[in-house]
């Protein structure tokens, strides 16, 4: 039960996370709703490659055990950069509906109509 | 002739050439406008002809494979790996081979058309980097076969196009559009980052043709492809996720908005790759193909009775768009639906898949066709309410001869390709079930109705005063719009040959799972 | 809008080291954990520093926008260069053609847990090195990008 605790942390995350992107009214607050369901998706990827009593996966200087999975360390580091990516568009918009509609209000920056 | 260095690589050098040419525009663009324009045309010729060339060489010789970072291109297997594929690959089967071909063609036209229709906006390095980064996307999208590198190229296609979109701030309202597409797109790609990390919890491995080998289906892998098809059928636009689809469209600039419709369809071909090569047989292929069905009947219908009410004409086009998808999911929905049983797909499942990727093709030459056309009308008259248009048909005369040809091909009226490709649907849906191939047919026509409206308001009637000044279109458009409308007067006039050399051989390997894994792992 | 006196001497004293440690960060990321990515942000923070403690208009002389931009072409065409440059050695695109081959980068590495040599691993360093400008160059133009959006607004 104790090994499963990344596991409770990614569905508490994710509740966290999609619970702000629903409810929140101001824009920035979706905003870091969608930064931290993306933490939660990054903590699931690592979590997975864990070896019971492993050590971190550097050769330098390493004692003579087995190593956790290098490889969802990768993945996890291309989702990470992605992310910034994804924050410095997201703040861009926002930065740029502020100055042309005056609110970041959800509620009031609806223009386009059906 | 061609030298062997280059038909070799050709998977790399499809990705290389966009890439590098998307990074030097800016210093270009610093010296003139006029070489600009030649650089960003030049540029995607070249990756045009190198993906042409790719493709053809599929047809003729089968799969392609190629390794990168190994020490020879096809090596899959590194000897000391105990026969398990360790590097990102990427394999071009025919089926990738066909969305290729559309890419090619598509992106050539449309860079063309945006020469002139861009010519009078600032920023325009920007607009340029963007649009070759988005063909990398689309073209690393359809030809690997390692499924992060799929969400990998999925993420750089979201970025650039939600750029892309916002790109004419008018006040604010593409900002908000692009701003939609780009949360629900951000949160689709982190349900498929969740699904990728399920199915590399339990099979240890990235490469689609390993996962299809050591695939049961499971309870995990249920939720996996749950998560999948949801998050892929909301970025091709299909119903109930289909808001952001009107907003977007509209707003993007016309160029763009004929991309976007290439885009969605590369997304399209991703939900038949997971479905067709990563399961296959083992899930439970009738009711995952209702499923599809019932996704492909709504989008026909709610896509087509929104349409009809528009007055924007390119919310009406972006509607239509949604409406069009419907039947693509509906014919591949078909051949899912009796994929194990092979008397029933040789009566009429491999007609109806065939169907359903014939009108991917026909979808994103006729589709784009008509989105560039009221690009053209928005350059002369600046607005896109149908109200305000009328009689320009005295004075935009092959604008005029381009929106029928596309009209009429997404109606399907013969002889241009939305018949055929429409034909062969409502056959062999209707010895699957009769009612669904006559709720096509209802949607077909109100399709040519809501078009049958918008042509007569924009070009008929009298020639309004305030329009008396508006000349054709300038001649870039009109080179771009006309190698689309050549492809869909071709495709109607001589389906038979299409059908054989370049979807037939797709729509077999994308159910023949042995040969995707074989390539790969079995004989390589 | 400066920041107060404390503020701006602490960003002058630490921003040298902070460079340096992002530069060590750099080029060690065969050996050690880092890399291209994370070394390049740590260096972008260094940027984001002077930036912060300083008015945007007196910082926009020394950290220009047109270097930056430059700085990430450059940086993407090196990393690019280097798959290209296995091309044109034979093998496929990004072959490590320079690992164990004694050459730039290229003594061989004994297997098993080592004290790690930097003059091992081929192409890695170079490509980190690359990943690492044009990370660099690419944060720190989206802070400027920001930043001169928001000053003009005046607010």
């Amino acid at each position: 039960m104790f090994w499963n605790l990344p596991l409770f942390a990614v569905v508490a995350l994710t509740v966290v996370g999609l619970a702000t992107i629903v409810l929140k009214k101001n824009l920035i607050k979706v905003f870091l709703g969608i930064t931290i369901l993306e933490s939660a998706v990054n903590l699931f990827l690592i979590s997975l490659g864990y070896r019971e009593g492993g050590i971190a996966p550097i050769y330098t200087n390493a004692p003579a055990t087995a190593m956790v999975l290098p490889t969802p360390q990768a993945l996890t580091l291309t989702s990470i950069v992605i992310g910034v990516a994804t924050s410095a568009l997201l703040l861009s918009f926002a930065i740029i509906i502020w100055k042309r509609y005056g609110s970041i209000d959800i509620d009031k920056i609806r223009r386009l109509k059906e | 002739m061609i030298p062997a260095f280059i038909v070799e690589n050709s998977p790399a050098l499809m990705i290389i050439v966009p890439l590098v040419a998307a990074f030097i525009t800016p210093f270009i663009g610093r010296i003139s406008h006029g070489i600009r324009s030649l650089w960003v045309g030049g540029a995607m010729a070249t990756t045009s002809a190198v993906t042409l060339l790719l493709a053809f060489d599929v047809y003729n010789a089968g799969t392609r494979l190629y390794v990168f970072g190994a020490s020879a291109a096809s090596m899959a297997l590194p000897p000391d790996s105990g026969g398990i594929p360790i590097r990102i690959i990427f394999e071009v089967d025919p089926m990738s081979a066909l969305m290729l071909v559309i890419t090619a063609v598509s992106g050539f036209a449309i860079v063309l058309y945006s020469l002139a229709s861009e010519k009078s906006h600032s920023g325009l390095e920007s607009y340029y980097t963007l649009y070759l980064l988005m063909i990398t996307g689309i073209l690393g999208m359809v030809s690997t076969g390692d499924i992060f590198n799929f969400f990998v190229f999925l993420e750089i296609l979201s970025l650039a196009s939600a750029g892309l979109i916002a790109y004419r701030i008018d006040g604010g309202v593409a900002v908000e559009a692009a701003l939609k597409y780009f949360v629900l797109s951000t949160i689709g790609a982190l349900a498929i980052l969740v699904a990728i990390g399920i199915y590399y919890g339990e099979y240890n491995a990235l490469n689609m043709a390993m996962i299809a080998t050591r695939m049961q289906f499971s309870l995990l892998d249920q939720v996996a492809l749950v998560l999948i098809i949801a998050a892929l059928a909301m970025k091709c636009g299909a119903v109930p996720m289909h808001f952001w689809t009107p907003d977007a469209y509209s707003m993007a600039p016309s160029s763009i908005t004929a991309l976007l419709v290439v885009a969605s369809q590369a997304s399209l071909y991703g939900l038949f790759r997971t479905v067709f090569t990563l399961y296959n047989v083992t899930l439970n292929a009738f009711t995952v193909g209702w499923l599809i069905i019932i996704l492909g009947i709504l989008s026909m219908v709610v896509g087509v009775t929104m349409a009809i009410p528009q007055k924007n004409v390119k919310r009406l086009m972006a509607y239509h768009a949604v409406s069009q998808t419907g039947y693509m999911l509906l014919g591949v929905g078909v051949g899912l639906a009796v994929l194990g049983n092979q008397s029933l797909m040789d009566a009429f499942g491999y007609m109806a898949m065939e169907g359903g990727i014939f009108h991917i093709i026909n979808h994103a030459m006729y589709k784009g066709l008509l989105f560039l056309t009221a690009g053209a009308i928005f350059l002369r008259i600046g607005t896109y309410n149908l109200n305000k248009m009328g009689g320009l048909g005295h004075s935009m005369k092959w604008t005029m001869i381009f929106f029928i040809i596309g009209a009429l091909a997404i109606a399907g009226i013969p002889p241009f390709n939305g018949f055929a490709s429409k034909l062969m649907i409502y056959e062999s849906v209707f010895v699957f079930n009769p009612i669904i191939a006559i709720i096509a047919m209802v949607v077909s026509i109100l399709t040519l109705a809501s078009f049958v409206k918008v042509f007569h308001s924009i070009f008929m009637g009298p020639k309004l005063p305030e329009y008396a000044e508006v000349k054709e279109a300038p001649m870039p458009m009109l080179v771009g719009m006309g190698i689309l409308a050549l492809v869909v007067i071709l495709f109607g006039l001589f389906p038979n040959i299409v059908v054989e050399s370049l979807i037939a051989p797709a729509a077999h390997a994308l159910v023949d799972q042995g040969a995707y894994i074989g390539a790969v792992l079995g004989g390589a | 809008m400066r920041m107060s006196k404390i503020v701006r001497t602490g960003a002058n004293l630490l921003y040298p080291f902070v460079i340096i440690f992002g530069l060590y960060v750099i080029m060690h990321g065969h050996l050690t954990p880092g890399g291209g990515f994370q070394g390049g942000a740590v260096v972008a923070t260094a940027a984001a520093l002077v930036i912060v403690a300083y008015s945007y208009e007196e910082v926009a002389d020394i950290v220009r926008k047109v270097v930056m931009k430059a700085q990430e072409s450059i940086g993407l065409l090196l990393f690019i260069g280097a798959g290209i440059a296995a091309l044109i050695v034979g093998g496929p695109f990004f072959y490590n053609f320079l690992a164990n081959s004694g050459l730039l980068f290229g003594m061989p590495v004994p297997p098993g847990p080592n004290p790690g040599d930097l003059n091992t691993a081929g192409v890695i360093p170079i490509m980190n090195v690359a990943v690492g400008i044009e990370v660099w160059g690419g944060l720190a133009i989206i802070l400027l990008y920001m930043l001169s959006g928001l000053e003009k607004e005046g607010s």
